[in-house]
């Protein structure tokens, strides 16, 4: 009886807290296809304002989408192979980089922005491209990438992995690519995964590095935030989401699976 | 079985110092040749320096200034391993995860590009003489200690190595295991005839599988010799305790002769010194009847061949001497002779 009442107690304590985080979400989504929020759901439901969200600024989520794509490839390109270095040098220098990929993480992005603006503000086509912005998202990922990709490689022997497809006779690049990368898939996958999340998100940064041209999805959203009305807001915030939610779930999914190997 | 057969390189190592970058000193200057086929074995307590050597002919780690690697006379020292054509056998075995069984024999020779039907041939044959039929398709989490074992092996032969390197194959298996394939990579290395190197701390592996063991100690060479002359004329008091159960006993030297305590022996060699340390084997002290019960004489008789793996079928005996005790080798079967000398032995 009593084991009862303390799980009745428990139960509704966690649904109270859900209901907590939950209900504006619902309610975010609810306005984003009611014909008039202020007079409620009775007054209908629509989907003209998520069809207006994408008609004003389907060009920055495209942008968005590019941006993060992008951001995925060069944190691959680098952030892996950079990791493999870290993990197999070691050494103090090795800690010395490690430590400062990591410290965008402490940083607030106002400040890096701020730093980039300062040194390559002048180079007025790189200011003005998405690339500018690229290298932002580029400087805020790379330690997710390169944390996540360093902590596989700490559960499995790199080196002697290495050394034995080195003695089979594999180049340095074959074996890098034939046995060290298969080896961190896992967490090569969680790292892109958060890397084109965040990528998605970031707004401090790209807010400080924008141009009107180069608006990103989370950009756009405070500019419609700030001068649409609260429906075409709250549409908007529906078609991030959508957007957002399945990423999210095949992370969690990917980290179950890492979890149970 | 003639997979590989008279497909070997001999070694040279000329002056292979190793020290680390953190100053540590692994190996000291040391010459070592190894001739074609032959099996030697690299023996002797962690941190002595044998996996350091190892890894300098396999092309792992550079040598200090100075010092050379040459196979088949050609020096390879600034040959990275990939192209030494080595076969390596790491302790921990170094299967790729993500690759099956087949897959991970096959590898190597997917590097130099053999093709797909040559490759399949070759796994089927190095499958078969590994005794791992029917795996194949596993993944290596799928397996036990001793397949993976067999798998490395495997692996490491399956590209015609000229030289054949293992890092302590068997020590990450049980004992039981652990003797049993023993006695198929003997059998297996004979078969093959590639110049092989093993490196182990077990005594037991290194009588069984060596032509000739380098005994180490500290980063130096203690004695080369053949699994017999290691035994019976270990040249310092390290390999003397190393191999083996050995009794050392230091006894002065009266005119010529080793005093012990139980009666005198001539010594071998320099007699001008006032004492030397003596080593004798519990199997070479035979013990007789015909004295009182305290008096135990030394009878020299290093007859027989006989590997260290034997020894488990023995009872060590001590017997308390003047000075300290003394070890005998005692017979199981001989339990009537046991019987009749339990009084003179006063354990």
């Amino acid at each position: 009886m009593r084991d009862r009442l303390i799980f009745a107690g428990q139960l509704l304590f966690t649904i109270g807290v859900a209901a907590f985080l939950v209900v504006p979400v619902v309610l975010s989504i609810s306005a984003g296809v009611t014909v008039n929020y202020f007079r409620g759901i009775s007054s209908g439901v629509t989907l003209q304002w998520v069809a207006q969200v994408w008609n004003l600024y389907y060009d920055t989520i495209l942008l968005s989408f590019l941006i993060a794509f992008a951001t995925l490839v060069v944190t691959l390109g680098i952030g892996v192979p950079a990791a493999y270095a870290l993990h197999t040098r070691g050494g103090r220098l090795s800690r010395l980089i490690e430590e400062t990929i990591t410290l965008p993480i402490a940083i607030p992005g106002l400040a890096i922005a701020l730093a980039l603006l300062l040194t390559y503000g002048g180079f007025r086509s790189f200011r003005t491209s998405w690339l500018f912005i690229l290298t932002g998202h580029v400087i805020f990922t790379m330690p997710f990438m390169v944390r996540s990709v360093m902590a596989v490689f700490a559960t499995i022997d790199v080196k002697t992995l290495d050394e034995g497809a080195a003695s089979l006779g594999a180049s340095p690049a074959r074996r890098f690519l034939d046995v060290i990368v298969p080896n961190a898939a896992p967490g090569i996958l969680a790292g892109a995964l958060m890397v084109v999340t965040l990528s998605l998100g970031e707004f401090n940064l790209t807010w400080m590095l924008h141009t009107p041209l180069t608006k990103t999805l989370p950009i756009g959203l405070a500019d419609s935030y700030a001068s649409m009305r609260l429906e075409v807001a709250s549409a908007y915030t529906l078609i991030f989401f959508i957007m957002i939610i399945p990423l999210l779930v095949a992370m969690q999914m990917l980290a179950d699976q890492g979890a149970r190997k | 079985m003639n997979v590989t057969a008279g497909h070997g390189a001999s070694v040279r190592i000329e002056c292979c110092g190793k020290t680390f970058a953190d100053g540590t000193r692994a190996l000291e200057s040391a010459t070592l040749d190894i001739a074609r086929g032959e099996t030697l074995v690299l023996l002797g307590p962690s941190g002595c320096g044998k996996t350091t050597m190892l890894r300098i002919i396999a092309g792992l780690e550079l040598p200090d200034p100075g010092g050379k690697i040459l196979f088949d006379d050609k020096d390879v020292t600034s040959v990275a391993i990939e192209r030494r054509n080595v076969g390596m056998v790491f302790q921990s075995y170094a299967l790729f995860p993500n690759m099956t069984v087949a897959d991970n024999i096959a590898y190597g020779l997917k590097i130099r590009g053999v093709g797909k039907n040559e490759r399949a041939v070759r796994v089927a044959e190095l499958v078969a003489l590994t005794n791992i039929t029917g795996l194949e398709n596993r993944r290596i989490d799928q397996l036990s200690g001793g397949q993976r074992q067999r798998v490395a092996l495997a692996r490491a032969v399956a590209i015609r190595p000229r030289i054949l390197l293992l890092d302590e194959p068997l020590t990450a298996l049980d004992a039981a295991l652990r003797d049993r394939l023993r006695g198929e990579l003997n059998r297996l290395l004979r078969a093959l005839g590639i110049t092989t190197i093993y490196v182990t701390h077990d005594q037991a592996e290194a009588m069984e599988l060596g032509d000739r063991i380098v005994v180490m100690r500290k980063g130096e060479i203690a004695q080369i010799g053949t699994p017999r002359e290691i035994y019976f004329t270990p040249q310092n008091r390290f390999v003397a305790e190393f191999i083996g159960a050995a009794n050392i006993i230091e006894a002065p030297i009266e005119r010529g002769d080793l005093v012990l305590p139980g009666g005198r022996q001539p010594t071998g060699g320099d007699a001008s010194q006032p004492g030397a340390v003596a080593m004798i084997r519990p199997e070479s002290i035979a013990i007789r009847s015909g004295f009182r019960s305290r008096q135990m004489r030394f009878v020299s008789c290093l007859r027989r061949t006989e590997s260290q793996c034997h020894l488990a079928q023995f009872t060590l005996r001590r017997f308390r001497i003047s000075i300290s005790s003394l070890r005998v080798r005692w017979p199981m079967a001989a339990s009537t002779r046991q019987r009749r000398w339990s009084a003179a032995s006063r354990r």
